[in-house]
């Protein structure tokens, strides 16, 4: 199925500079790079508890975060180092909380499903599918409640659909008139349930229709295109107050999680093989190198840079200390300031 | 001092916190036009306006994260359940969103939520709007739990859950909105969160009880006095943090304990209260720490019925002369 049926306006190509061609392609390799060294820590047992990597979807999280402001939001489920790390997160300290070390973003209580920083905005990490869609819901609130016009975007897979609390927040946010993106990364299985077999009306972005909201479909392999949708889905949350259903077409070229060998019994080779010739990193690559704007040895060096990254966040990560056992019982509550 | 209901004593306490706050925000379901299911939140529309005062569809999960939401990012929402029964439908939000995520981002962010609303057994609603509700959410780290039984208490305890940095669950009564009594009208006065109060001092038995079991216990409070028994009762107000220093002074005083709960008696408050007395004051009873719980069944319709399922005024007496190994017990 590479070749979607998003139909829908085609998508406009925006000019494509060397500046932002750079930072597409550092913030999809820097995720890239990342989560393919987590997993190998994974396997060396230096990250334990489930972890989720989102190789294949990067040009989602990327692309959408690219057009927001600092001071905007983003929240998303428990595959979420993608969103972290474009949401701007210290890949030092993420590698550090994956590691369940003191450094970490949540000071190692949250793991790889838990990350949050405040310091960019970054909401976190839920592991409850579809709960996180009314938190977002009310952060808009929050935002026209101060008339302060800050947009949050909301990551959440296929699978949070055909829960209430995806419907109860598309109500919400549309008879609210809240200014939050509701991006669905359709990767077509939510663990080993295809779409198919989940929802009635596989077209998710169609669920817009239902509460009167701005929807349509996205080709999630395609950084530039997911950057337009939500470009201009950011502009109507802050210019209009309005919410925007947008559905990211990808996949996940791995497991569901590392327990999950990919190729697994619910997909075949061949379609994963398939989907694999559309790997967002190659085709934005490519394009960027055909429109003349990075040359080989931009991307060499891009790479480089990306690895040295990596390398920093495990040694970062290993040199931690575990956090000290009277952090158990800490951060239970807040005292009042 | 002004006497004035329980419900009127809310009232009061989310205008005052309200005038006092821009960022207090009352949301649930009839909050505003139909002031309240309950009439609790009377007039505060007209006062406030809907920004402030938000009707909600009927979507209790929905409302319940929007209002987490916004306190992540610092507002104070005052989210009202209708009856605390429909907040089952929020529970994950409450028990996996609310209470930890102060935790699991290490202390980054909080949530200053109340959830109030009216939850306990109430006249012949049967078994899915009359039940005890605290139950569910004392049981979590990262909550608050708040049962106040007077009108003074539900003013006072309400301002502090809504000046608290963390959720409060905050549950009131059917039975009590028309309870009258004094309340202090400053608007500075609150009652701090976890602070036990001793209602009726006496020597011989302690008895902890709150809301509706906190007024029948002091029916058999007085009916004891006259037989010579001198029954000291403990009002936790607070059930998680739970004041166990007050409960134990007044169990190290009398030597004696009752503990009394209107819901199911099976792993509720009594058997914690009775625990934690037998864990740390041992040595200082004189007998064995009895429970008066409701009974191991729904709540049934019927009249008597009902009755027979909520602990009674005899039921209180006959445990207390019991631990008194007094006439009859
Ligand atoms: C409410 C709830 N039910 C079940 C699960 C277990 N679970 C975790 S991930 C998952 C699949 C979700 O798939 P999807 O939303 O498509 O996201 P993806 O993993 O594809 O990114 C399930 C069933 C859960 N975490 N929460
Ligand atoms: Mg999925």
């Amino acid at each position: 199925m590479a070749q979607r049926t998003a139909k829908g306006p085609a998508p406009r190509v925006p000019a494509l500079d060397e500046e932002l061609a750079r930072r597409l392609l550092f913030d999809m390799m820097l995720i890239r790079r990342f989560e393919e060294k987590a997993g190998e820590m994974y396997a060396l047992g230096k990250i334990g508890g489930f972890l989720h990597l989102s190789i294949g979807e990067e040009a989602v999280a990327v692309g959408a975060i690219s057009t927001l402001r600092p001071d905007d939001y983003a929240i998303s489920t428990y595959r979420e180092h993608g969103h972290c790390l474009a949401k701007g997160s210290d890949p030092r300290r993420v590698m550090a909380e994956l590691f369940g070390r003191r450094d970490g973003l949540s000071k190692g209580k949250g793991g790889s499903m838990h990350l949050f920083d405040k310091t960019v905005n970054f909401l976190g990490g839920h592991a409850i599918v579809g709960a996180h869609l009314p938190l977002a819901t009310g952060v808009a609130f929050a935002s026209k409640y101060r008339s302060d016009d800050r947009v949050i975007l909301c990551f959440f897979g296929d699978g949070s659909v055909p829960e209430g609390e995806f419907h109860e927040s598309m109500n919400l946010a549309a008879l609210w008139k809240l200014p939050v993106v509701f991006i669905c990364e359709n990767n077509r299985y939510a663990m080993g349930t295809s779409l198919e077999r989940a929802l009635a009306q596989t077209e998710i972005w169609k669920f817009g229709h239902a509460y009167h909201m701005a929807c349509e479909p996205v080709d999630g392999m395609d950084v530039l295109a997911v950057r337009d949708s939500i470009g201009k889905a950011v502009e109507r949350a802050r210019r209009e107050s309005a919410p925007t259903l947008v559905e990211a077409r990808t996949y996940r070229f791995r497991g569901h999680s590392m327990r999950d060998p990919a190729g697994a019994v619910y997909r075949t080779k061949e379609e994963v093989e398939r989907e694999k010739l559309r790997d967002p990193i190659v085709l934005f690559r490519t394009r960027a190198s055909e429109a003349g704007v990075l040359t080989d040895a931009d991307v060499k060096a891009l790479e480089k840079d990306v690895n040295d990254r990596v390398d920093e966040a495990v040694a970062f990560a290993e040199a931690s200390p575990e956090p000290p056992v009277e952090w158990l019982f800490t951060d239970i509550y807040k005292e009042n300031d | 001092m002004p006497v004035i209901t329980y419900r009127e004593a809310l009232n009061l306490a989310l205008r005052e916190e309200m005038q006092r706050d821009d960022r207090v925000f009352v949301i649930g379901e009839e909050v505003g036009l139909y002031e309240g299911a309950y009439k609790v939140t009377q007039g505060l529309l007209k006062e406030f306006g809907p920004r402030r005062i938000v009707d909600t569809p009927i979507a209790e999960s929905g409302f319940t994260g929007a209002g987490i939401g916004a306190a992540m990012v610092g507002l104070r929402p005052v989210v009202e359940m209708m009856t605390f029964n429909f907040a089952l439908l929020a529970l994950d939000q409450i028990v996996n969103s609310a209470a930890k995520l102060h935790y699991m981002s290490g202390g980054q962010y909080h949530i200053p939520i109340v959830i109030r609303g009216p939850g306990g057994p109430a006249h012949q609603l049967a078994a899915q709007h009359s039940q005890s509700m605290e139950t569910y959410f004392y049981h979590v780290p990262g909550l608050k739990v708040v049962r106040p039984s007077t009108p003074a208490d539900a003013k006072g305890l309400l301002k502090s859950a809504i000046r608290d940095d963390n959720p409060v669950i905050f549950i009131e009564s059917e039975t009590l909105y028309a309870v009258k009594g004094e309340v202090p009208e400053d608007p500075d006065f609150t009652i701090p969160l976890g602070q036990a109060v001793v209602r009726r001092e006496g020597t011989d038995v302690t008895v902890v009880a709150y809301m509706g079991m906190y007024y029948r216990a002091m029916e058999a409070a007085e009916e004891l006095e006259k037989e010579g028994i001198s029954v000291e009762i403990v009002d936790p107000r607070t059930l998680r943090p739970m004041d166990v220093d007050t409960i134990m002074a007044s169990v190290r005083k009398t030597h004696r304990a009752v503990v009394v709960e209107a819901g199911a008696g099976f792993a509720g408050m009594g058997s914690e209260i009775s625990a934690w007395i037998q864990e740390h004051a041992f040595d200082d009873l004189d007998a064995p720490v009895e429970r008066v719980t409701g009974e191991n069944a729904p709540m049934p319709y019927a009249r008597n019925l009902e009755r027979a399922k909520t602990p009674s005024k005899d039921k209180i007496i006959a445990a207390i002369r019991h631990v008194c190994y007094a006439n009859g017990g």
